[in-house]
């Protein structure tokens, strides 16, 4: 049992690679290698991006999106049976409520938050989550949340940076909402006690995002996503809203009517009236009523597309997706994912987790194993992602690490080559505090990264209010699509989460006092689905909602036994 | 002869010690471990999560964010052969030779309810919703607890003293694991109490800021909406040549 050798945190034989970088670095002082021309991108792009290399979608077979590109993955979750037999669920209602939230991100939180502030009796929400209250990627975010609230911006050129950001295809009157409660949500935010980082004269320190024209980014330090998250997370714990954690959503309830008849008289078509939740620890199930239900359950980076490593929280597999499908919610924007460049590559306890942009545009650099800058440093995200593949597995410049990943060097002691001694330790604690626990001094030697698989740009597709195209079911946040279209820039994920988590609380809160009673709840939908499933020829081999992703050895799986 | 390149292909392969779970095969170096007290060989290079992923556990407790942020996988562990207790967070530890080690996924704690609207930073604020924080006995335990490396001792001593801007910045990288309150002899949660602490400072301590306030003002009386009714119907080509237009702030 021989253990790893490590020299400053990296394996020996590393060591001589990040040499040939350090050495490197006093003549690349003043050199930065040109940006790529349109066709260079252009290339680059359809022979190493993951979203164009060829394999990993396919269209979805039925349903209201039948025929729409998805990643594999995500069709292989729509394309499943459901987890339980509807005919053997008894729906005696356990829980009966005005509005249903499911996730605790910042999301559902700040659904809840408002849903209460909008008159509905905490006694009359009810938030339920896989796991702990917070549990979420919002509480991962480290750049920032976009507002345009100084005076040489507006919420009009914030709309045009998201737009074109999402190559013009993200949903206008959605994405407007956005932009305009930014300058909003900012103020509730402060108003509850969130520390952001502010000048001495009292002003926010605002910042530059990726593909925005104007500096808006609102931090706090490098914790961004984790301070929102704690403070709203406090607000909403005083407020003792009742909670359920370690409670998944299986299925959504519906008062579906059966026959035909009843939808030619007008009738709606269904109506989403609740959830069937499934505690993970003792296995049972509850039913629960609802006027209105919020799905807040985040992206579906756990779904690992393409068989990427994630920057994503462990619960983030695409549930609230299936479940609205199932119940006939439209979805658009599927077909893309985005990756981010630098994810961790070492060591094996960080691999995929993000390392922000911003080390880049303060000086650090990407360098090969022989400690050559060979890209541009701030190519857009999905150019330079391509490029460190490329440089990995073409030109076989990388560095492989004793798992077998192979990544290039992001050359951080050029930060403070070029900003002065200190810049690292002051800008990016967070950062130095994670390489330090492994013994890596990333403001002395380079850190290893490669792309991760960071964001569900696509998803449920709703209107300014949150609402979705069933009646009774709002979403907000990750598992929405349309506000970003195709690309989400920097710093508008955490600001669609609470934007969204406020109106979808606020429009449900009005949506229930117009519901006088409501039927008995039914999993008919379910039934349908499942019949459209045999129809389209669906083989009983999956099921989803997968709930968590499993990462249990293979060794032992092959041994294990079920008998208890 | 030119063999194609299965890039993506590679990249999965590569990627599966933290996707689908490691093979045996792939591992060169092992170590032993003992997950409450039953001993397990695990790869070397894994966390303690991986770890005991490796060795057949899937959490549903005890992992959240696997990158250092929720504070769900507090751990307490020993070293083989010492008396010494240690803390960690599973997901952000590497596995040593000889870790005996066991989790603390949930702290039965209580956080007082609080309306901070009708506070304010009045220094007394502390004692009224912690007055166990009297019982410090400046052991120290917590701070050496911490899997952050922050002075958790010293916040709450700053907290007695009322000092709201103390207890905000050295707090301020909590992560709320819960470790220092499972280990206070005088039961003190001081994670709440820091929270509580930065919520006052933040709202009254950091003046509200004033372009932030204008902007809402504007947008409340309607300012910007002649811009959202234009976006809502021009074409998709204005659109273009409106984002093409945008002239970038200097640095």
């Amino acid at each position: 049992m021989a253990e790893l050798k490590l020299v400053g945190g990296y394996p020996e034989y590393m060591r001589k690679s990040i040499e040939a970088v350090n050495n490197t670095r006093e003549e690349r002082r003043n050199y930065t290698p040109p940006s790529m021309t349109a066709e260079q991108r252009t290339e680059i792009l359809s022979k190493y991006h993951p979203d164009f290399v060829p394999g990993g979608k396919r269209k979805i077979k039925i349903g209201q999106n039948k025929g729409d590109m998805a990643p594999s993955e995500v069709t292989d979750l729509l394309e499943a049976y459901p987890l339980i037999d509807p005919k053997k669920i008894k729906l005696n209602v356990d829980y009966e409520t005005d509005i249903l939230i499911i996730g605790s991100g910042l999301a559902g939180l700040s659904a809840a938050i408002l849903a209460n502030d909008c008159g509905i009796p905490k006694e009359k929400i009810l938030l339920a989550t896989k796991l702990r209250v917070g549990d979420s990627n919002s509480m991962m975010a480290e750049g920032g949340t976009q507002a345009a609230d100084r005076p040489n911006d507006n919420p009009a050129i914030h709309f045009l940076d998201a737009y074109g950001g999402g190559h013009f295809t993200n949903k206008r009157d959605v994405l407007w909402g956005l932009v305009e409660d930014a300058p909003l949500v900012i103020k509730w935010l402060e108003n509850l006690g969130t520390m952001f980082d502010k000048n001495p004269d009292g002003y926010f320190e605002e910042k530059w995002g990726g593909g925005t024209c104007r500096k808006r980014m609102h931090a706090c330090r490098d914790y961004t996503g984790l301070e929102e998250l704690r403070v709203v997370r406090d607000e909403f714990r005083s407020r003792e809203i009742p909670t359920l954690e370690f409670y998944s959503a299986i299925e959504l309830l519906t008062d579906m009517c059966e026959d035909d008849a009843h939808k030619s008289k007008g009738s709606k078509e269904n109506k989403v009236t609740g959830a069937v939740l499934w505690n993970m620890e003792t296995q049972e199930y509850k039913i629960v009523r609802a006027k209105a239900t919020i799905i807040a359950t985040g992206g579906f980076g756990r779904l690992h597309i393409r068989g990427f490593a994630t920057t994503n929280h462990y619960g983030a597999t695409g549930d609230g997706l299936v479940l609205a499908y199932r119940a006939g919610a439209k979805l658009r924007d599927t077909d893309t994912v985005q990756y981010h460049p630098t994810g961790a590559a070492y060591p094996q306890q960080i691999v995929g987790l993000l390392l922000t942009e911003k080390l880049r545009s303060t000086g650090a650099q990407p360098i090969n194993k022989t400690g050559e800058a060979f890209v541009f440093p701030l190519e857009p995200r999905d150019i330079e992602a391509s490029s460190f593949i490329r440089e990995c597995y073409e030109r076989d410049n990388g560095i492989t690490t004793p798992t077998g990943m192979r990544g290039v060097w992001l050359d951080t002691p050029r930060i403070d080559q070029i900003n002065g001694k200190g810049y690292i330790a002051k800008s990016f604690p967070g950062m130095v505090r994670m390489f330090e626990r492994f013994g890596i001094d990333m403001i002395k030697d380079p850190v290893l990264v490669s792309p991760t698989l960071h964001y569900q740009n696509g998803g449920i597709e709703t209107d300014p209010k949150g609402k979705t195209n069933i009646e009774g079911l709002f979403v907000a946040g990750e598992v929405s699509g349309g506000v970003h279209g195709k690309n989400r820039l920097m710093g508008n994920s955490t600001l669609d989460c609470i934007v969204y988590g406020r109106r979808s609380g606020i429009y449900a809160a009005e949506y229930v006092n117009k519901v006088a009673k409501l039927n008995t709840p039914t999993l008919k939908h379910i039934e349908k689905y499942i019949k459209m499933l045999k129809d389209a020829k669906i083989k009983e081999e999956r099921k989803s909602p997968i709930l968590l992703p499993d990462y249990r050895g293979k060794a032992t799986l092959a041994r294990m036994v079920d008998i208890f | 002869m030119e063999k194609k390149l299965d890039v993506i292909g590679e990249i999965k392969k590569a990627s599966k010690s933290v996707t689908t779970g490691i093979d045996e095969k792939d591992i060169e170096y092992w170590v032993e471990i003992y997950i409450m007290g039953k001993g397990y060989k695990v790869p070397a290079a894994l966390t303690v999560m991986q770890a005991m992923e490796y060795a057949g556990y899937r959490f549903t407790r005890a992992c959240g964010c696997r990158a250092g942020f929720c504070g769900a996988c507090s751990t307490i562990y020993r070293m083989k052969g010492e008396y010494k207790l240690l803390t960690c967070m599973a997901c952000q530890t590497r596995v040593e030779d000889g870790m005996f080690l066991v989790q603390i996924p949930f702290a039965p704690a209580d956080k007082p309810s609080y309306d901070l609207d009708k506070e304010s930073a009045d220094p007394s604020i502390f004692l009224k919703y912690f007055p166990e924080i009297a019982r410090c006995v400046s052991c120290n335990t917590c701070t050496k607890a911490c899997p952050q490396d922050l002075e958790v001792m010293d916040y709450i001593q700053s907290a007695l003293r009322g000092d709201f801007k103390a207890v905000a910045e050295e707090s301020f990288d909590c992560i709320q694991c819960g470790l220092c309150a499972m280990r206070c002899p005088a039961e003190i949660v001081h994670y709440n109490v820091a929270q509580l602490g930065r919520r006052v400072y933040g709202k009254f301590l950091n003046p509200p800021e004033k372009s932030v306030e204008a902007r809402v003002k504007e947008i409340e009386e309607g300012k910007f909406n002649k811009d959202r009714d234009n976006f809502l119907k021009v074409s998709e080509k204005e659109m273009r040549k409106l984002y093409a237009e945008r002239v970038r702030e200097a640095d």
